[in-house]
């Protein structure tokens, strides 16, 4: 189980938490203008890399807040965490 | 006790304590101290067992929790019984009733011991290739194989006893109490870090604790005695916790820890009652030292598994830690040096040795030249061949080793022995480290693997880190400590240590045999059954995977998780297969590394307390009202209300038409319940539902279906517009908690821009639902000044109102089809409001009803229920909802997915209605739908979602998914049920008042 470091609240234990999938996959502005392939691409389309992963979390049973976490799923090592809307850490792209 | 095999008073046995236990129904005695092995081993009882697959029978092997073969039942027939516990671990009390397991009749007579004779047709794989097929067969063997295999007997009662779980944070955690955890955790809680220290035995100090020969010294003391005063001394300190009987089952990453403590299982069971038994420790600590020890390794040769045949360590233990002799003609057979430290304590004690057979050709050190100095003969290059002796090992012969070591040569010698100890050499327990993730490097030096990579903040430190000799652990300790604990200095610095044990080693996974490997039984995994001629034969059939040969042959797949074996099999397979040990890797070590009751890993987590039940404020008078109950989510809804003698459908059928006739009165708190504010309000929920909301007028309601993005139906709901910039949604009972997280989602991460709060007030509020022609006549009794006019009041708006101070909304809204009203108000009050209504609608026999009629009511309308007629692949327009699709609306959740060229698909499966032939016959709700039953494979049209008979049509009505439903209305269609045939009609799904007239009755 890991440990997590909130951004709002601080360290909790992976309890707290609910994994929400691969992060900054944006819902497109304009659904109506993509055709069904570009459509199930943001639909279905979700990566599942062993290796360092862009993740998002909610904070369920504390703040209820998203943020996102870049992780290792090899190792499970979290790299960073950083809040909705703020840029991912360039280095582990 | 005419076989007291004990022979010498040890001080960790209390022989003034004297207790009985029975062991197959015979009463024996032992002390207080006694493991229930020591005990039979003293009462001169090998035999404890038989094998799993052959039948064979088996005796303690060992003095630990590696035990594959002394498992025993505890307690039989009672509801304390427990299966799987092994007698090298349970403590002896009092009354202890322990019988063999997997036999049958008897240990002494065992059907199944005819496998053994059978194995020749019982290789591996056997089970698979058998029994799997014809799948038919299975029927004749299951009977047959499940009397006389198993591991023992599930308890049939319920449990007595107490469990709980804790949770442990600590700075540093040490597992295992040996002389390497001893040191670490001194060292540690010295140095100002809050310390926890754990080892799964009665006692500190693991196997140096009872070394107590001159070969072995600290400081000019013997190991022993120095350690003692150690182990004295950390007692004292304040920030160290010690827990004894405490095994730690699980090492999971960010070092999160589970461990078992047992508190009453070496009590007489009288002394049980009101304690907890076993606490589950959730430890999370910062940094980790494993001092987990190592296990000795079998020999693997014909016939090892004879009951009388132990680890050489094991029988050390035995004779130094509850002084009982194992046999009064023992041999040992070791390929290093570890057995004549057995011997020499033996020899010590008087204990006859009758020799010692040695692997290695050439021996020269301290330990054997003193057992030469007394005698005791050595067979230097030599090898076990074959034992004898049914249950009870009698002779062994033995071959001398040919110079590469793969064949025997010359002639067989017989040694006849009543016991024979094995050595051949240590593994590292390195069972938890894996588990933590930590990799592990193979040495070829001496064939073991260590820790290579840390995966956390962890060490390991001892044995478990390939140092077997006191030397080599002391010598190092130090240094270890200060760099992984970050500390200037230790009291470990300069220790004098004296150590005569020499490391050589002769490692041959697979002894020779004078016999062809066919015809003989050398044994890798005891517990089930599995030999190294299995191994080989699983190669020869081209498994190559180390995890497809362990699950092909079954090899540490017992309750044992191979402790003792697995090294053997990776050792037999880079051997047969050519390939270096340390590229074939290991199989998964999973945790627990031992077992662990259910009764642990639910803790305080059973009856009642199972799950957490949510009551409305109502709830009390429904009980007193006699109401049955339904469990939706986690709450208790009134299901229905039976009167007297009557049956659940008597009382819905009463229920449904009182409602319809005159009044029905329905506790609707349960709906989830969602107080939406904010300057975007509107426009967020014109995103989140299908239909439009920007034009709701303050004071009016709506309902409102909400999509997955995939264009699912996934909740709905009324929402009334409180005020400019506030609403309430309600939300199914199931749903709540789900709809917030994904509209909180969506709020976060999607729109971020949006002004909008979102606050979970479905406890804050009672919900009480009055439907029927009189409701209208019972609410104006309740709220006087409320003008309930259609005019003022109509249907789909809404009103805050007071009924006497206490404010409350009232919603005129219906899930019935009925005119009703739907009074909102604070939680506390909800029983007095209802209370108000029962009374003012006595007049009109208001009519208390449950879900159940609820369910029946809607469906008369037609009116869906999310998650019983739609599951995760029903659209709006599937279900005939067109209506409530906004085409105007740019964009909302799943409007995209509704015209992918699956979601447009005309045969999907539609929502329709059903009409039985028989308006008698009510269809049973998940029954299949087809068009023709006589063409094979069947065509399965759709099935049945909801079903009833409706005492206001007086007929059978169901709501079903039916592919291309939606154009088959008047089509006749068939349930085929198990006796007969069902003939039903398509039809509208809406079956009463198409045209809502009752709204405004
Ligand atoms: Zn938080």
């Amino acid at each position: 189980m890991f440990l997590i470091h909130c951004p709002y609240c601080g360290e909790r234990e992976q309890s707290e938490f609910k994994a929400g999938g691969e992060a900054h996959i944006v819902r497109p502005k304009q659904p109506t203008e993509l055709s069904d392939d570009q459509w199930a691409e943001y639909l279905f389309m979700r990566k599942n890399i062993k290796g360092v992963q862009f993740e998002r979390w909610v904070h369920t049973h504390g703040c209820r807040k998203w943020f996102n976490m870049v992780r290792d799923t090899s190792n499970d090592e979290i790299k960073a965490i950083y809040k909705m809307g703020e840029k991912p850490p360039t280095k582990y792209k | 006790m005419t076989n007291n095999l004990r022979v010498k008073s040890s001080k960790f046995i209390d022989e003034t304590y004297k207790i009985s236990f029975k062991f197959n129904n015979k009463t024996y005695y032992g002390y207080k101290g006694d493991t229930l092995a020591s005990a039979l081993l003293a009462n001169n009882i090998h035999l404890v067992g038989r094998s799993f697959k052959y039948h064979r029978p088996r005796g303690i092997m060992t003095a630990g929790s590696e035990e594959p073969n002394a498992i025993v039942q505890l307690h039989k027939n009672t509801s304390r019984t427990e299966p799987n516990v092994r007698a090298t671990e349970i403590e002896i009390y009092e009354g202890l009733e322990a019988s063999s397991q997997n036999c049958w009749p008897s240990v002494n007579f065992d059907i199944g011991g005819i496998n053994n004779f059978l194995s020749p047709v019982l290789p591996a794989g056997f089970y698979y290739k058998t029994f799997m097929w014809p799948a038919s067969f299975w029927e004749k063997y299951e009977y047959f194989i499940r009397k006389s295999a198993g591991l023992g007997i599930s308890p049939m009662e319920p449990d007595p006893d107490i469990y709980e779980h804790k949770y442990i944070h600590c700075d540093v955690l040490v597992i295992g109490a040996g002389i390497s955890g001893i040191i670490a955790a001194k060292t540690s809680a010295k140095n100002g870090f809050k310390t926890l220290l754990l080892d799964e035995k009665p006692y500190l100090g693991g196997s140096t604790i009872y070394q107590n020969l001159e070969h072995f010294k600290i400081n000019n003391q013997i190991s022993s005695s120095w350690l003692e005063k150690e182990i004295n001394e950390i007692k004292k300190i304040d920030n160290l916790e010690i827990k004894t009987r405490t095994s730690v089952a699980a090492f999971h990453g960010y070092n999160f820890l589970l461990a078992r403590e047992n508190l009453t299982d070496h009590l007489p069971l009288h002394q049980r009652d009101g304690k907890v038994r076993h606490r589950l420790l959730k430890i999370r600590a910062k940094k980790v030292i494993s001092a987990t020890g190592s296990l000795e390794r079998p020999l693997v040769f014909d016939n090892n598994d004879r009951p009388g045949i132990l680890l050489s360590s094991a029988i050390e233990k035995y004779s130094n830690l509850f002084g009982v002799a194992c046999g009064q003609k023992n041999v040992l057979f070791t390929n290093n040096d570890s057995a004549y430290e057995t011997a020499i304590s033996l020899f010590q004690k008087g204990i006859n040795i009758e020799a010692i057979i040695d692997n290695r050709e050439n021996v020269d050190s301290k330990l054997v030249n003193e057992i030469e100095k007394n005698n005791i003969k050595i067979y230097k290059g030599y090898t076990v061949v074959n034992t004898f002796g049914y249950k009870r090992i009698n002779k062994i012969s033995i071959m001398q080793l040919s110079k590469d070591g793969q064949k025997v040569v010359g002639s067989k010698i017989s040694i006849d022995c009543d016991c024979l100890g094995m050595s051949g050499g240590w593994t590292p327990a390195v069972h938890l480290f894996t588990q933590s993730g930590g990799k592990l490097k193979f040495r070829d030096d001496d064939q073991v693997f260590i820790p290579d990579t840390y995966p956390s903040d962890q060490i390991s430190i001892g044995s478990c880190n390939g140092e077997f000799t006191l030397d080599e652990i002391l010598s190092s300790i130090s240094k270890k400590l200060k760099d992984f604990l970050n500390i200037k200095k230790t009291e470990y610095e300069n220790l004098e240590i004296q150590s005569h044990f020499n490391k050589t080693k002769r490692n041959i996974w697979l002894l020779p045999s004078d016999k062809i490997i066919g015809k003989t039984k050398p044994f890798v995994d005891y517990q089930n059954d599995a030999t190294a001629k299995d191994i080989k034969l699983a190669l020869r059939e081209g498994f190559r995977s180390i995890e497809h040969v362990k699950r092909y042959t079954t090899t540490g797949m017992g309750t044992d998780q191979g402790k003792l074996g697995n090294m053997h099999a990776l050792g037999i397979i880079s051997e047969t297969a050519g390939s270096r040990m340390g590229e074939l890797g290991t199989t998964t070590f999973r945790p627990p590394y031992t077992p662990l009751t259910f009764g642990t890993i639910v803790g305080r987590n059973v009856g009642e307390y199972f799950d957490v039940s949510r009551k409305t404020p109502i709830h009390d008078w429904h009980v007193k009202n006699k109401a049955k109950f339904e469990n939706v989510g986690q709450w208790k809804r009134a299901w229905f209300y039976p009167k007297e003698n009557e049956s659940m459908h008597e009382a819905v059928q009463r229920e449904s038409k009182a409602a319809r006739d005159s009044a029905g009165i329905l506790d609707a708190s349960t709906l989830g319940k969602i107080d939406i504010q904010g300057t975007d309000a509107s426009e967020f929920l014109n995103r989140v539902y299908t239909n439009a909301w920007s034009k709701l007028a303050i004071g009016k309601c709506r309902y409102g279906l909400m999509l997955n993005e995939d264009g699912m139906v996934y909740d709905d709901g009324v929402t009334t517009r409180l005020d400019e910039n506030h609403y309430i949604m309600t939300t199914t009972t199931g749903g709540a908690a789900t709809v917030l997280g994904k509209l909180e989602d969506y709020l976060q991460t999607e729109w971020p821009e949006l002004d909008v709060y979102l606050t979970s007030v479905t406890d804050h509020y009672a919900t009480i639902s009055v439907c029927g022609p009189n409701s209208k006549k019972i609410i104006s009794k309740v709220i006087p000044n409320l003008d309930l006019s259609d005019k003022k009041f109509p249907h789909m708006s809404f009103k805050n109102t007071k009924i006497d101070k206490v404010k409350c909304r009232v919603m005129r809204i219906s899930f019935t089809g009925e005119q009703s009203y739907e009074i909102n108000v604070q939680a506390n009050y909800g029983k007095s409001v209802w209370d108000k209504c029962m009374q003012a609608g006595k007049e009109f026999n208001i009519t208390p009803y449950g879900t159940e009629t609820m369910h029946l009511l809607r469906a008369e309308k037609g009116f869906i229920i999310v998650g019983q007629d739609t599951d995760a692949t029903m659209t709006p327009i599937d279900l005939q909802m067109d209506w409530i699709v906004s085409k105007k609306k740019y964009d909302f959740i799943g409007k995209r997915s509704l015209y992918r060229s699956d979601t447009i698909r005309e045969d999907r499966k539609q929502l329709i209605g059903l009409i039985t032939e028989n308006p008698k016959e009510v269809l049973e709700e998940g029954a299949q739908i087809v068009l023709d039953a006589s063409k094979s494979p069947v065509e399965m049209l759709g099935h049945v979602t909801s079903s009833y008979y409706s005492p206001n049509l007086e007929k059978s009505i169901a709501l079903g998914v039916v592919k291309g439903g939606k154009n088959m209305i008047g089509q006749k269609l068939i349930i085929p049920m198990e006796n007969k045939q069902i003939n039903v009609t398509v039809t509208d799904p809406v079956f009463l008042d198409k045209e809502n007239k009752r709204l405004n009755a």
